[in-house]
């Protein structure tokens, strides 16, 4: 993976599959404190107790097509990499959550990313459910909440390219504040 | 395109946004626009396929193409990532291998405007050497 947002897009996908209604990121970045944490909480299927145990191992996937499953795995390789680590928790019907801390100054952290256009795609192509994209730096804090969106826009579909363009947009305007 | 930092500036130009909007989008049909899904498993993702899938939605939408454009999950052709798989209305979706955007815009061009079949298409009897 090029960044850390294909990371995200990648690990959102299975939300998706995990039919989420509700995907949560929040993202922390503090050059102070020498942190950049990438959390993801959604309320989806959850995993028993068995399939968590072996979701982090790349050899382990519960799809058909293929039999690795290298999300996850490339997602703790590069956390760890960085002297950092990656948690993951999950409950059968009640949803999962992931944490990826990585050091700030480290070298080897990827960079960040078109995180905003990874969050308009991510809206884009799955219009019923909703995000909340929070990103809290030393400076501020920035919050992008389709809920929010979904009701300006007052029926119009989040998946019109004009609309993810502005979306887009808006969140790049947004982060440059922080 | 006016700049929008913030909710309020969006709900400004939420009448000129309607204007733009694709008349067909709006008859919310999916059966009668063009619709593609990009496979965006960890293999599509690290080969492109986000940039592919927002260059499908620019380039249909610029083009005038009433177009889905959504994500699936990895179809199992992880050594011709980025995939898409088109369906035009009225006929059996076709899976493209190896999309990059010269790929993609020649399907736009070849296949959906015109409706010619263009290389790189991955046959639907294709079985893995596993099975």
């Amino acid at each position: 993976m090029k960044d850390l947002s294909m990371h995200i897009m990648d690990i959102i996908q299975n939300s998706v599959r995990a039919e989420a209604s509700l995907v949560e990121l929040k993202i922390k970045e503090s050059v102070k404190d020498d942190l950049f944490s990438i959390a993801i909480k959604d309320n989806g299927f959850g995993m028993s107790e068995e399939v968590l145990a072996k979701a982090i191992d790349p050899f382990f996937t519960t799809r058909t097509t293929r039999k690795v499953g290298l999300g996850l795995s490339l997602l703790k390789q590069n956390a760890e990499m960085t002297g950092g680590k990656m948690e993951i928790s999950s409950k059968e019907g009640v949803g999962t959550e992931l944490e990826a801390i990585f050091s700030h100054k480290h070298l080897d952290r990827p960079s960040l990313g078109d995180i905003a256009g990874t969050m308009v795609l991510l809206v884009g192509a799955n219009p019923e459910m909703d995000f909340f994209y929070q990103h809290i730096t030393d400076e501020g804090e920035y919050v992008f909440d389709t809920k929010e969106v979904k009701e300006v826009l007052d029926g119009m579909p989040v998946s019109d390219p004009n609309i993810m363009q502005y979306l887009k947009e808006m969140i790049k305007e947004n982060l440059n504040t922080l | 395109m006016a700049k929008v930092k913030s909710l309020a500036d969006l709900k400004k130009i939420k009448e000129e946004l309607h204007a733009k909007m694709d008349l067909r989008e709006k008859s919310n049909d999916p059966e009668a626009q063009v619709q593609i899904k990009v496979g965006m498993a960890t293999c599509g993702i690290a080969s492109g396929a986000k940039e592919v899938m927002e260059f499908l939605i620019e380039a249909t939408a610029k083009r005038g193409i009433s177009t889905i454009v959504t994500q699936t999950g990895c179809m199992g052709y992880c050594y011709a990532e980025p995939t898409i798989e088109v369906t035009i209305p009225g006929k059996e979706p076709v899976v493209f291998g190896d999309v990059d955007l010269k790929k993609a815009d020649e399907v736009i061009e070849k296949y959906i405007k015109q409706g010619e079949l263009v290389d790189g298409i991955i046959p639907v009897n294709y079985k893995t050497i596993d099975n």
